[in-house]
């Protein structure tokens, strides 16, 4: 087994860690207790691993961990702070958009960085389409994840 | 008041916070990971099973093989037990198998320190077969010479009902008569969390399986005949669940995770199927070959319907023939006043195993009576809407399967609800010059019928369990199972309107435990809210005057005058003179020497009555006909779900249902070779699950009807929706394009054969 120690910035703090170099950094962020990240495919299909990489959203079940080396690492974990959700968190749930929770804390990551690149834009519903098609979702119909997303746009 | 209000779902944050825990997000220390050995043909036999390359890999702890596993047959399908053996599934598997039936069967298990060391070892196992003939289709499945895919033979089930009156007098009354044949696909439910369970001992005598599964109690069972292990010396704990869709009404890793433990002097064991083994070797929904007809009088009456199914169960019955005669049964009530014949049959095949999916037969059988009742609506002259509206049944119509009255039949209500949503005269019109050229516009319709559980056949028991805390507030445990859909929310919300307590104090322990929970079946047949409801309503009421009894002995107020109001009780006439507080009350009840003790009301309940529901989709949509492609503009399912007791959560059960109709009308389908049996995309990239991009806008609506005989007023949801879009859809690309389509997907693969045959590309 071939090691690296890597350093990266997770959720504003700093981590530094040995890690296997075939390591997806799905394997080390659930290893390190970030069980938002959740495998639903293992080869970047799904979504449901996804986690900002530098302010990307990426299937982290792809991504290799040595790749997050000296990168910003965001996952849902850290987008509530002292009980208080995000924007985002609060209006999946006033949206209705969350049913088994399986899909959410990635979708909820990729709408993080939508809203975040867009903010004070027009936006439509196809490009939030456009831009959250690599998250799936079997319980929704996308419907209400669609409108939790127009949601914060709007307050933003 | 909580019902009937979109209160914030009681999962909500932790989900939202990934604070919610799934079976996998539990460890245990020195867990084993076990991984399958499957066959990598459809049907044969195992001739030799080589284990030497693979059990010499380090990490490597154990292999077994169909030679090592309990001489046990037993049915992984998640029914209540039937104390009428006719009604008992199939018991037709074994933990591993020495006769492949499917590409990908459980041949022999590998059991390792990591996943990856497992799935490693287990393709170094090699293995030798006698092949046979692959069987999946219904002549080659039932010829005389076919080989048999169980002992007892290829045929799983048959049965056959006539209700309504003569077949043969109203055949010959109807001036309009049509027939046709129609097909749907294998689908699979594509729950985002796949399959696991993992297994462990904690002493000599228990095995405790921690499991995905909507059925903790009915799991158990089926672990305990499959391992010949007494039942009281298993628990199955259920915790967070990422979707079920009926894939998880089935026992499909657990029996396997406890016999491992078992095997393992009862260290922890892990069996987490791939998305890959998910798709294609757990369960998926029956395929339907279907050939229906139907007759009208001239002014548009429907005189009959004749249906004939033939359902693909795949290698194993799992729920088998019940899903075929369920699909029949709960069909009828959509047109209750026609002679109904319905005659059905169930093939094993060399496919993946078929089980339960949301709709249970009922969406395919619905496909094939709104398709002949479109046909027969344009051969009678008749707009499709008006010979729905002039057919469907009423309230107080006799429902045909038991001869009672339907006390709710909101479906003519729903179909003119959707006429206005969707503008359906106006379109009509509009349409009229769009069904030429390469863009044309149509417009469709569907109804459905369902039911709220699955009394009579089966039992409908549920119980429930509710303790006042020391500060006031209600702990609620319930053997019903929360899997997404919100019933815990729900639960919630009946407790606060019956008791009076807020809906803020009210809490769900959402995880089951079958050594805690009281007894329930489980999350299957739209049951929940209906059969568990009519619990937590007793329940809630036994609660109430418990705690009101005890406000009366300490207080002196008399129970005819006090009512809890929110965290108080309160004088029923003054409700702000406060009587006393809820917290003291329950501090009182807890810890005064003399008197009281914890406040509990525990009921385990069997409802007796199955109310029917219903609703129908409106879609309009464009076909691009050289593209072969169905656009949809504007989509709404309408249902009679009785009283809605929280309007966002079903709102949320019907885009769901309705995407995952969508999804198999227009793109879903497992590719499934007829000579070998492979099957081609069993990936997320392959099976053309909708992604967001292939979503349109969904639209809902509700007719509230009151049923008499839940006491929330409500009906069955959470099924329902899924049942009347592909039907809709498939109504719509006919209206557009004059081209009839009988089979769903309605890819461009088959839309193209449909257009070329009608001359229109």
């Amino acid at each position: 087994m071939i090691t690296r120690e890597i350093s990266f910035i997770l959720n504003g703090s700093e981590m530094c860690i040995d890690v296997d170099v075939r390591m997806s950094l799905l394997d080390v962020l659930r290893n390190e207790g970030f069980n938002s990240i959740k495998q639903g495919c293992g080869v970047g299909e799904c979504g449901a691993c996804t986690a900002l990489v530098d302010g990307v959203p990426y299937d982290t079940c792809v991504y290799l961990a040595v790749w997050a080396d000296g990168k910003e690492i965001r996952t849902v974990e850290g987008e509530s702070r002292n009980g208080e959700l995000s924007k985002v968190q609060r209006a999946y749930i006033d949206a209705g958009a969350v049913q088994c929770g399986y899909c959410t804390p990635g979708f909820i990551m990729t709408t993080t960085a939508f809203v975040e690149k867009h903010k004070g834009k027009d936006i439509d519903r196809e490009l939030i389409r456009k831009e959250h098609a690599g998250n799936l979702c079997r319980c929704t119909g996308y419907e209400m994840i669609i409108c939790a997303v127009e949601s914060c746009m709007k307050d933003s | 008041m909580a019902v009937g209000k979109s209160v914030e779902r009681l999962d909500a944050v932790a989900k939202a916070t990934g604070r919610a825990r799934y079976t996998e997000d539990f460890t245990l220390s020195g867990m084993k990971h076990a991984v399958y050995v499957r066959s990598t043909i459809a049907h044969g036999i195992v001739t030799g099973i080589n284990t030497e390359k693979a059990g010499a890999l380090p990490g490597v702890r154990a292999i077994f093989t169909y030679e090592d596993v309990p001489d046990i047959r037993f049915s992984t399908a998640g029914h209540p037990y039937s104390d009428d053996p006719s009604h008992r599934d199939p018991y037709d598997r074994h933990l591993l198998t020495k006769h492949v039936r499917f590409e990908g069967d459980e041949i022999a298990i590998v059991v390792a320190d990591s996943e990856l060391i497992a799935r490693k070892a287990a393709k170094l196992v090699e293995v030798t077969y006698d092949e046979l003939a692959v069987l999946n289709t219904p002549e080659n499945i039932l010829a005389e010479n076919a080989p048999q895919i169980h002992p007892e033979g290829n045929l799983t089930g048959e049965h056959e009902f006539s209700v309504g009156g003569d077949m043969s007098e109203a055949v010959k009354a109807s001036a309009h008569l049509t027939e046709s044949s129609y097909k749907t696909a294998m689908v699979q439910h594509c729950h985002l969390e796949n399959q696991i369970a993992y297994g462990y001992m904690d002493d000599n005598d228990n095995i405790v399986v921690v499991s995905s599964t909507q059925i903790p109690h009915i799991a158990r069972r089926i672990i305990s005949e499959a391992l010949s292990f007494p039942i009281g010396r298993i628990k199955v704990i259920k915790p967070y669940i990422g979707g079920g869709f009926g894939a998880k009404q089935d026992v499909v890793v657990e029996p396997m995770a406890a016999w491992l433990t078992l095997k393992m002097d009862g260290a922890p064991v892990q069996v987490n199927l791939t998305r890959e083994e998910s798709l294609s070797c757990s369960r998926t929904r029956h395929p339907f070959i279907g050939h229906a007809k139907g007759g009208a009088d001239k002014d548009g009456t429907l005189r009959f319907l004749d249906l004939d199914a033939v359902s693909l169960t795949g290698a194993y019955a799992s729920h088998g023939h019940a899903i075929a005669q369920a699909g029949g049964a709960k069909a009828c009530t959509m047109y209750p006043r026609a002679v109904i014949r319905y005659h059905a049959r169930t093939l094993y095949s060399n496919m993946p195993t078929a089980g339960a999916m949301r709709g249970y037969g009922t969406p395919q059988v619905v496909f094939f009576v709104e398709n002949i009742i479109e046909e027969l609506a344009r051969k009678s002259g008749t707009d499709p809407l008006e010979f729905r509206l002039k057919n469907v049944g009423i309230t107080g119509d006799i429902n045909p399967l038991n001869n009672k009255p339907i006390l709710t039949h909101g479906l003519k209500e729903c179909l003119e609800k959707g006429r206005e949503l969707i503008k359906w005269d106006e379109k009509q019109k509009l349409y009229k010059n769009k069904k030429s050229g390469n863009i044309r516009s149509g417009l469709g319709v569907a109804c459905f019928s369902y039911a709220s559980g699955t009394y009579p056949v089966l039992v409908e028991g549920a119980s429930v369990r509710m303790v006042l805390n020391q500060d006031g507030s209600v702990h609620i445990q319930a053997g019903a199972t929360e899997i997404g859909q919100g019933s815990d929310t729900v639960f919630a919300q009946m407790t606060s309107e019956t008791t009076g307590i807020s809906f803020e104090k009210v809490k769900v322990i959402s995880t089951q435990d079958t050594d805690f929970s009281p007894f329930d079946t489980g999350a299957y047949a739209s049951r929940q809210t209906y059969v568990g409801g009519q619990a937590v309503y007793k329940a809630a009421v036994e609660l109430k005057e418990k705690i009101l009894k005890y406000a009366e002995l300490i207080t002196g107020q008399t129970i005819d005058r006090i009512i809890i109001a929110g965290d108080k009780v309160v004088l029923k006439e003054k409700p702000e003179v406060t009587v006393i507080t809820m917290r003291d009350l329950a501090v009182d009840a807890y810890y005064h020497k003399d008197r009281g003790g914890q406040i509990t009301a525990e009921v385990s309940y069997k409802t007796r009555t199955n109310a029917p529901s219903f609703g129908c989709t409106f879609v309009d949509i464009d076909v691009d006909v050289k593209l072969c492609k169905v656009y949809i503009k504007e989509i709404y399912n309408i249902h009679d779900a009785g009283k809605i007791i929280n309007p966002l959560l079903a709102e949320g059960q019907v885009h769901g249902g309705m995407s995952m109709s969508i999804g198999a009308a227009l793109s879903e389908e497992l590719l499934i070779d007829d000579k070998t049996g492979r099957v081609y995309n069993n990936n997320l990239l392959d099976y053309k699950l909708p992604t967001i991009m292939d979503m349109p806008d969904l639209k809902c609506a509700f007719v509230e009807t009151d049923e008499p005989t839940a006491s929330y007023g409500n009906k069955s949801l959470g099924e329902p929706p899924v049942i009347s879009p592909a039907p809709a859809l498939r109504n719509a690309v006919w209206d557009a394009t004059g081209a009839k389509p009988d089979e769903i997907p309605m890819s461009p693969k088959y839309l193209f054969k449909v257009f070329k045959k009608s001359g229109i590309i």
